[in-house]
């Protein structure tokens, strides 16, 4: 199988095209404006290096930051209405509550609050009010919104308040859209809903993006199906993508961490991405980056949804390097993509740390006799400075005093050595485009979290189930029946509630079924 | 303070969180929720005002709320807003009096802001005050009931307008009991109000001034990270606290034990406390340190994580392998170290009756 995959990134758009296993080549191309022309350029580029036909490609994996900068520009969003079922409970905090106010605009502000929702252990909080919600359809339609998010309370533990009050809504309004808060996110209803509301008032967009990658394959001359790759490392097809944008979100982290690992052939590390600015650092567990477990904020809201846990700090191949008063600082400051006309080795002014790189005999490049001369003990001391830099940011990764491998991939590895506090460093064929490898490995997933009561069934049954749901939702998004594998499974017993209520989450993936 | 206090507003809600996270030593449930709560009310032009002790009445009544449940159903069954003060007005009722202020039984954490938001709904103050200075876990571990407030009556409302009014408890255990079984019927996720307490009363128990000290405590961290200053050495010099360990968490452990979060960390040392190695047992809070094997701070004293760089509060449930914290402690008010309040809250109620309270210096 050939396959293709880019990552669209805010800098660069990167492709590579993959026989099987094999990288056959690798291209960066600069992202544009317009963001098609930029994805085209590349898409021709690396057909052109690997000397293939644009007829030999199987299938096409895209990465992009498309919805995630949306949200953070506040720009291309529909107007969108959030229906939550929840009353009596909840009506202190309405929906958005805890929104940025101009984000808040940019989508109308809509909200409702109608009875409905759950208990922790199944049972209603209210009855669900067909009347009622018929009104807030009549209201709907007059402000002429047809992006609709509805939450409810404990949805994750039971999906039919949100399920009946879509199909009420829906035969009022016939042309409107909706998001089920419990088709994307766990429990934190303000999280949850959050990104149920993010996700609604970016389903306009993302058919005309879709439709854009569509027009983008045929202008180079592709007929393979096409996938977009989600915050957890897997794949969702076009029609999936248009109903669930929001699961974008950072999946460009998640691509550079999933292509660093295929690269080096492990499945379980600490990997570090080191741009010109900053650099990256997450868990690889289990051939998947690491889910953040608190809060991840997307242009200013609160998320609960399934975002890899990556810690970024100010050290990349452009990072100014100034000997103070207290020692010498790297970062954050830095020359960035005007690294190859300030620093010192390529004639420029600016101390930077690929100028210690040089000078340390790390690598060769642009001119070594610029940096001849700099004070051996500054070498030393800033070499030690980032040596502790990329220590402390694998240190926050670590779950576990076990020795993991640290892959080291992204344009700035060049000042990484062959060890990280004590941990054998691994610097990877193809690292510069790790983050389109990972796009183009991408599998496809299924993934259940919720809360079960062990009271009436045993804790095998749970996970049992929980299993079966997940495997359900993985062939639904395209996995090939066979090949699905339970990758994790946790357990989490709920302090202060009876009848052993317990948290279940399993995870399954499988390979994609391109037939 | 004058007698007049001083009124809570929005730009308190951040310094009110941080500075409430860390006197939750650990424990106390994370404040957000209840934080959006307020600026909600503020916004909507609720006002509440904080009184120190001594302006209390000697013959007024003051009536102590807060939240109980499990900390999950927090996070998503948002109250409906009124649990608390129906709770309150339960009380009431059953005493046949008034309540003409609020306080909390338990500054460290998310009960530290609901008596504001009862307060502000009833349009009574808050008092500069609580009763535990801290967390604890158990609602009988406050000042009010170890010296001897007659538990009779409590009250526990849910969202939905019912409201369990406990006539006659025979003491704190049974009305911690019965209260847990209720609030499990009613969702998990329910307000209590414990019996009105005579402002002279109040004035002799409460631990004084607790809720200027979490203003203080979080207005330092905040504007030691905005001067990039060292927010640990700000700290201590602020409010007195002990640098008692600085390293880096090698180990966290934690079960479920009869409803408590059981566990415990491990730390190795690091810049001053190079070659030492740290214990911290938890239940729900941080209860017993222990350096190079020796007890070094030992419950009621405060027991306080804080990432090392940012200075961020770390709960037992965030904390994990990897962390780089520095362990602060300060000394519990006196009020939680007389012999009486020790058979409540001294290491032997929490299961070390081989070590003796050596209190903090």
């Amino acid at each position: 199988m050939i396959r293709i995959g880019i990552d669209v990134g805010g800098t660069n758009t990167d492709a590579v095209v993959m026989d099987g296993a094999q990288v056959l080549a690798g291209v960066k191309a600069a992202t544009t404006g317009d963001v098609m022309s930029g994805v085209v350029a590349a898409l021709n580029a690396v057909l052109s290096a690997a000397g293939l036909e644009p007829r030999a490609i199987d299938v096409v994996m895209i990465g992009t930051t498309h919805f995630t900068n949306a949200v953070v520009q506040r720009r291309d969003l529909a107007q969108t209405a959030a229906v939550r079922l929840g009353l009596p409970a909840t009506a202190s905090l309405p929906p958005m509550v805890d929104w940025p106010d101009d984000l808040k605009a940019a989508i109308g502000g809509h909200y409702y609050m109608a009875h409905g929702g759950h208990e922790f252990d199944g049972r209603e909080i209210s009855a669900l009010d067909e009347r009622e919600l018929l009104g807030i359809a009549d209201d709907i339609r007059a402000k002429g919104v047809h992006a609709v998010a509805i939450s409810s309370v404990f949805s994750p533990v039971n999906t039919g308040c949100e399920t009946r009050a879509r199909d009420i809504l829906q035969k009022a309004l016939p042309d409107a859209h909706f998001t089920l808060s419990s088709d994307i996110g766990r429990i934190g209803l303000l999280e949850r809903e959050n990104a149920a509301i993010m996700n609604a008032c970016l389903s306009d967009l993302a058919k005309l993006v879709v439709n854009a990658f569509r027009h983008a394959l045929d202008a180079a001359g592709i007929e393979a199906r096409f996938f977009l790759t989600q915050n957890d490392g897997t794949l969702m097809d076009a029609s999936y993508a248009e109903r669930f944008p929001v699961l974008t979100f950072a999946s460009g982290p998640t691509n550079s961490i999933r292509g660093a690992a295929f690269l080096s052939g492990v499945s379980d590390a600490i990997v570090v991405d080191i741009g010109g600015t900053t650099s990256d650092v997450g868990a690889l567990h289990k051939g998947f980056p690491r889910p953040a477990t608190v809060a991840v904020e997307v242009g200013g809201v609160r998320t609960n949804f399934r975002m890899p846990d990556v810690f970024s700090f100010g050290l990349g191949g452009g990072s100014l390097v100034v000997d103070g008063a207290k020692g010498v600082t790297v970062g954050p400051r830095s020359v960035g993509y005007k690294l190859v006309t300030e620093a010192l080795v390529f004639g420029g002014e600016t101390l930077t740390t690929t100028d210690i790189a040089v000078a340390a005999g790390r690598i060769e490049l642009g001119d070594p006799a610029k940096v001849a001369d700099l004070d051996k003990d500054l070498i030393a001391r800033t070499e030690a400075r980032i040596a502790d830099m990329l220590e402390a940011g694998v240190e926050r990764s670590r779950l576990s005093p076990d020795p993991l491998p640290v892959i080291v991939v992204g344009g700035g590895s060049i000042l990484v050595g062959d060890k990280i506090g004590g941990l054998e460093v691994r610097k990877p064929n193809h690292y510069a485009v790790a983050n389109a490898v990972g796009a183009a490995i991408a599998q496809v997933s299924g993934e259940i979290d919720r809360v079960y009561s062990l009271a009436s069934m045993s804790r095998a049954d749970a996970i049992n189930d929980a299993t079966e749901k997940a495997t359900a939702v993985a062939l639904s998004a395209g996995a090939r029946a066979g090949s699905i594998e339970v990758v994790d499974v946790e357990d989490v017993p709920l302090a202060y509630l009876p009848g052993n209520a317990t948290r279940v989450h399993v995870k399954v993936v499988g390979e994609l079924d391109v037939a | 303070m004058s007698r007049e206090g001083f009124p809570v507003v929005e730009s308190d809600l951040l310094p009110l969180s941080l500075g409430a996270a860390l006197l939750g030593t650990g424990g106390g449930g994370n404040p957000y929720i209840g934080m959006l709560r307020l600026r909600e009310l503020l916004r909507k032009g609720a006002s509440v005002r904080v009184i120190p002790l001594e302006a209390l009445d000697d013959e007024a009544f003051v009536g102590s709320v807060g939240g109980i449940g499990a900390p999950v159903v927090g996070i998503e069954k948002i109250k409906q807003g009124d649990e608390c003060l129906r709770a309150l007005r339960g009380v009431e009722e059953a005493a046949g009096v008034k309540c003409s202020a609020i306080i909390s039984a338990e500054i460290g954490g998310s009960n530290s802001i609901e008596p504001m938001l009862t307060a502000a709904r009833a349009g009574l103050p808050v008092v500069d005050g609580d009763g535990m200075g801290r967390a604890f876990p158990e609602i009988q571990m406050s000042t009010f009931f170890i010296y001897g407030l007659d538990p009779s009556p409590g009250a526990i409302a849910d969202d939905k307008g019912n409201v369990v009014v406990f006539k006659h408890v025979i003491d704190m255990f049974w009305l911690e009991r019965f209260a847990r079984r209720i609030a499990v019927e009613m969702g998990a996720g329910a307000g209590f109000a414990t019996t009105p307490m005579p402002g002279a009363y109040v004035k002799k128990v409460a631990v004084p001034n607790t809720l200027t000290q979490v203003l203080d405590i979080g207005r330092v961290i905040i504007d030691a990270r905005a001067k990039h200053q060292d927010v640990i050495s700000r700290l201590i010099d602020a409010t007195g606290a002990k640098l008692l360990f600085t390293g880096k968490v090698t180990g966290v452990r934690r079960e479920l034990r009869g409803g408590f979060s059981v566990g415990e960390a491990d730390i190795a040392g690091v810049d001053s406390h190079a070659g030492s190695s740290a214990r911290i047992a938890i239940q729900n809070e941080n209860l017993v340190l222990f350096v190079d094997g020796k007890p070094v701070a030992i419950v009621p004293d405060l027991i306080m994580n804080l990432q090392l760089e940012s200075g961020e509060p770390i709960t037992t449930e965030t904390l994990r392998y990897g962390q780089q914290i520095a362990t602060l402690g300060l000394p519990a008010h006196e009020l939680m170290k007389t012999p009486r309040a020790l058979e409540v809250v001294g290491p032997r109620a929490f299961g070390y009756p081989a070590i003796p309270f050596v209190p903090l210096s």
